[in-house]
């Protein structure tokens, strides 16, 4: 089976391109990016617990998230800021896992209705070197990143 | 000898350009050169003084003639379109350093 | 004469490096970075005058800047948001020219100091794509190219 998470790396490059089709209209597609109570389901490390400690959803807003595992203990927090923000069309932002190897990565996510029913996501990472966007690539991404879409069309067709 | 002229400012002007078009397949005399445009010949001269002096073309003897032709490695300057960017960030830097030399020392 | 400037932009990449030395103790540098007054008079030259319309500079603050000519027509207006702000050491931010199809940048500022007196500031400016890095490279070469041609025009009409 075809798996419906693209991943499109260049050689040579510090950037990558994240494409997913779902069976959402894009208001959903959005809405499950924008609304804290909903990031907090799908949007995560495997098991771990995410709690939204701040998410100002417009432009110039800013957000932070902090992850605990089964016994409480914070494994990860991520924070950054929003330079753009326009519902059902764009979001661009910072993103950064404190204390964290990779550095200050920069989203954009162009959300895109395809029909009624359907929409796609396209999301243009860009990493500080191409040295660090060679070392995300070696985690196996595309299943980590299709098993949470997967995850989130599940939570957002209840919405329809 | 004049200022060393602004390469960029050399090669704003069109007639200039073809000139450099010119010369760029093959050596040519100020005369040659010349016949090409419909322009007045001292004008002509003006501007291949002008990209001489810039160091875009190159002057060379041969027998009785002066043979322009064109320097290679001040046509890579050009293409090098860095350069102005590298300025205008230098000139930025420059003021703000004068800027903040006014200011009293933090102990 | 040398610029004390340097860029170092490789070929078929979307970032570059700015790198200056100064003779500024950091805590001044990074002030010329963090004083709204002191960026306006920076930004400002003989064809437009800048004002800073906001300006928060704190981790997740954010800015807008607005340049105007004499006759107060807006030439250039730009805007972003503050990823990191730590004094006399790192400023990360978005920056993007409003009404120009450049995309928006990611930029790191790292402030470093050398002496008691003197500093270096490395800026690392990441761009959406390759070819937005070499078109906003070749802005200033297009606009000296134009007001060379402008000035040349100018000359060529007194005589």
């Amino acid at each position: 089976m075809e798996l419906k998470t693209k991943v499109h790396a260049e050689e040579g490059k510090q950037d990558l391109l994240i494409t997913r089709e779902f069976d959402l209209p894009v208001e959903l597609l959005f809405k499950a990016h924008v609304d804290p109570e909903i990031i907090v389901q799908w949007k995560i490390m495997p098991n771990t617990t995410a709690r939204i400690i701040k998410f100002g959803g417009k432009k110039h807003g800013s957000f932070e998230m902090e992850s605990t595992d089964a016994q409480g203990k914070v494994v990860s927090r991520v924070n950054g800021v929003i330079h753009e923000f326009i519902p059902n069309k764009r979001i661009i932002r910072t993103f950064q896992v404190e204390n964290g190897p990779m550095g200050v990565m920069f989203e954009i996510y162009d959300f895109e209705k395809l029909s009624d029913n359907t929409s796609k996501l396209n999301m243009h990472v860009i990493y500080e070197s191409g040295a660090i966007r060679d070392q995300v690539l070696k985690m196996p991404m595309d299943k980590g990143m299709g098993m949470a879409f997967e995850r989130m069309e599940e939570i957002m067709k209840k919405y329809k | 000898m004049n200022l060393r002229r602004d390469v960029f400012q050399a090669i704003a002007d069109p007639t200039r350009r073809a000139i450099l078009v010119l010369v760029a397949s093959q050596s040519l005399t100020a005369g040659a050169i010349a016949s090409n445009f419909d322009t007045a010949r001292p004008t002509v001269s003006k501007h291949l003084q002008i990209l001489t002096e810039c160091e875009l073309l190159k002057q060379e003897q041969n027998g009785r003639e002066i043979y322009y032709h064109l320097n290679p490695n001040k046509m890579k300057e050009i293409a090098n379109f860095i350069e102005p960017f590298r300025k205008m960030w230098d000139d930025r830097f420059n003021k703000l350093e004068e800027i903040m030399k006014k200011h009293k020392p933090k102990k | 004469m040398e610029l004390k400037t340097k860029i170092n932009a490789e070929e078929g990449k979307q970032d570059l490096y700015i790198t200056r030395e100064f003779d500024l103790p950091v805590e001044l540098l990074f002030k010329a970075h963090s004083d709204p007054s002191i960026i306006e008079q920076v930004m400002t030259n003989p064809y437009a005058t800048a004002k800073i319309l906001k300006f928060e500079g704190k981790k997740h603050g954010s800015y807008q800047t607005q340049s105007t000519d004499a006759q107060g027509k807006v030439v250039f207006s730009s805007n972003g948001a503050y990823h990191e702000f730590i004094p006399n050491k790192k400023i990360v931010r978005t920056f993007e020219m409003e009404n120009a199809p450049l995309g928006v940048q990611l930029e790191v500022y790292e402030f470093e100091k050398l002496t008691d007196s003197t500093s270096r500031l490395n800026i690392h400016v990441i761009y959406e794509s390759g070819a937005l890095r070499d078109q906003v490279l070749k802005m200033p070469f297009a606009q000296g190219l134009s007001m060379a041609h402008d000035r040349l025009q100018e000359i060529m009409k007194k005589k």
